[in-house]
């Protein structure tokens, strides 16, 4: 057994400013990576979900369905599945940091020398790696069941950055959700209810030209639908160019972090 | 000012969580490279102290001070100095042994071949060495404690709080936790314990606060807190509460009153136990009161604790019914 003298005067190793702030955060975004890949529900979620999703809906729904002004309807769907599985992946946020909180690992962290914003941002951090990862399989995938661009490779770029900073936003919402939720479960119960209607009563999958009237205005004005109609004009371009909604769907991004992440800051707050 | 020689300082803490009262005005120090063991049932305000102590919680009023560092005021050097394990051990199921003190290791931000020798060190020293790569939830109950108390050690702190560390241990796994606690104080840390084990605070702490509904109610060595209740006890047991009733009115009659922690039995607390003993059967027998059992020991803590608080400390406060701690005590007392 090996003997360990310590000094009763501690040796210290100071970290602070806006540099300790990254290293820790990149610290704690390395152990939910880390932590992730042994979730076998996150893996699946991360992987398995996406494929089947994509196959699916291309399938299934992909000689039904037609739209007016989209010659393959695979093209118009894949931009919606893609947002649909990066929204409901958020709810995973929401989850993690309800575990953290009751299992004591905030608690360990509150009590270590870092920066108290580590926690949230290695958080939200991780996810957005995640969704990167995620959005990369559903591309390929896509592209082998025969999703085509139309516009540009910059173009497509940009729209799946744009459903990188929409689930990022939503990252947010749901560490608020999960930092108030009595227990893991209880976040994931409490998530799907909020983001059911936002990704059925959408235009994911259909134009919202069939819907009955408030429904119609609903799945036209939501935040899921105009982030899917925007990557669909990044995409594809015509009929969707038109709106603006690009420039709509970055100000509901930056205005659901603006709202949601100070308050799960505060949340944090309170909770330790 | 308070002395240099006390590594903890509490002084008028109060935390209130809405109506309830978690800390009253607590006062209490620990003199640099002792052992503070904190005592108490459930919800009598330890973990408040430690939370407190360990910046996880700000108090609503009063001092708190850890090497003379004022905790509110400069929590960051607070944080440096200490490490602190729970009641939950608090590491990352998916992450492997070593993982988990990395973790540690980088947040405090120790230099990267200093924190793998650290890291190596403490395996070794908590017989994780083979475990290190697995996933810690394929640990025992003892391995994750054990893993736990390692990653609150990995940048050596001074001042190391441990939250009832032995809490739902087996009697093995107790024994080999406090084996390391007593190793750590050999090499100088200095620890706050709290516990609601009497035993593990008489065989681990120099000095006990004993704190009950968020207040300090005795403090001592363990030696000055049973020598408060007088130098032996004799427990004379009876067939029903109802014998036992009327043997303590023969005893009062002549001047040796009992109290009964259960109601069959009659619990004498005295100085001059050989002399007692004796009037207490000839007192008896002279009543036709005969006992089933009777004992002669030297008091526990959990006498102390009776007759300080009028109640058990394995009993919690709000009668929530909610013991397993105390059972598990128990089995451990039967077994030992």
């Amino acid at each position: 057994m090996t003997t360990i003298a310590l000094p009763n005067t501690a040796i210290v190793y100071p970290s602070r400013g806006l540099r300790g702030a990254v290293r820790d955060a990149l610290t704690v975004t390395w152990r939910n990576l880390v932590s992730m890949t042994r979730t076998p529900q996150v893996l699946v979620f991360s992987t398995i979900q996406p494929i089947i999703f994509v196959l699916m809906f291309r399938y299934v729904f992909g000689g039904a369905i037609r739209i007016p002004g989209v010659n393959h309807y695979v093209d118009y769907l894949m931009p919606g599945v893609f947002a649909q599985t990066v929204v409901f992946g958020s709810i995973q946020t929401g989850v993690a940091l309800a575990e953290d909180l009751h299992k004591g690992m905030i608690e360990r962290f509150q009590s270590l020398p870092m920066a108290r914003s580590a926690v949230l941002a290695g958080r939200t951090f991780a996810d957005l790696v995640r969704n990167v990862f995620v959005i990369t399989i559903m591309v390929l995938i896509g592209f082998i069941v025969g999703w085509r661009i139309h516009t540009s490779v910059w173009g497509a770029l940009a729209g799946i950055l744009l459903m990188l900073l929409f689930s990022h936003s939503l990252a947010w919402v749901f560490a608020l959700v999960g930092l108030s939720a009595s227990s893991a479960e209880a976040a994931q119960a409490a998530s799907f209810p909020i983001l059911a209607p936002l990704v059925f009563a959408s235009t994911a999958f259909v134009s919202a030209d069939q819907m009955p009237g408030p429904l119609k205005w609903f799945a036209e004005h939501q935040p899921v639908s105009i982030v899917i109609d925007a990557v669909r004009s990044l995409t594809y371009g015509a009929p969707f160019t038109s709106n603006g909604d690009v420039l709509k769907a970055i100000l509901w991004s930056v205005a659901i972090i603006a709202v949601a992440a100070p308050l799960a800051v505060s949340q944090y707050r309170k909770k330790v | 000012m308070m002395d240099v020689s006390d590594a903890i300082v509490v002084d008028g803490l109060k935390k209130r969580y809405g109506s309830v009262v978690a800390l009253g005005g607590v006062d209490f120090s620990v003199p640099s490279g002792t052992v503070l063991g904190l005592l108490g049932p459930n919800g009598a305000g330890k973990t408040t102290s430690v939370r407190v102590l360990t910046t996880i919680l700000a108090a609503d009023e009063g001092r708190a001070e850890v090497l003379g560092i004022n905790v509110a005021e400069d929590p960051q050097s607070v944080r440096e100095r200490i490490g602190l394990a729970g009641q939950y051990a608090a590491v990352d199921e998916n992450l492997t042994g070593s993982e988990n003190l990395r973790l540690v290791g980088r947040l405090t931000h120790l230099p990267k071949q200093l924190m793998l020798e650290r890291i190596d060190e403490l395996l070794t020293r908590f017989d994780l060495e083979d475990a290190k790569d697995r996933p810690v939830r394929t640990y025992s109950g003892g391995m994750r404690r054990r893993l736990d108390l390692a990653a609150a050690l990995v940048h050596r702190p001074p001042v190391l709080f441990l939250d009832e560390p032995t809490t739902g241990l087996d009697p093995s796994g107790r024994q080999d936790l406090w084996g390391v606690i007593e190793g750590l104080v050999r090499e100088g840390t200095t620890v706050l314990l709290t516990t609601q084990y009497l035993e593990e605070a008489d065989r681990l702490a120099d000095n006990i606060v004993v704190i009950d509904h968020g207040l300090v109610i005795a403090e001592g060595t363990s030696a000055t807190l049973k020598a408060q209740l007088g130098a032996t006890i004799i427990e004379v047991g009876f067939a029903d509460p109802e014998t036992a009733r009327r043997a303590n009115t023969a005893l009062c009659n002549i001047g040796i009153c009992g109290q009964g922690a259960m109601p069959s039995i009659v619990e004498l607390k005295v100085d001059d136990s050989a002399r007692v003993v004796l009037e207490v059967v000839r007192t008896l027998d002279a009543a036709h009161l005969e006992p089933t059992t009777l004992t002669v020991r030297e008091p526990t803590l959990d006498d102390v604790f009776l007759s300080l608080t009028g109640h058990k400390a394995e009993e919690p406060v709000a009668g929530d019914g909610d013991t397993p701690a105390a059972n598990g005590r128990r089995r451990n007392r039967g077994a030992a």
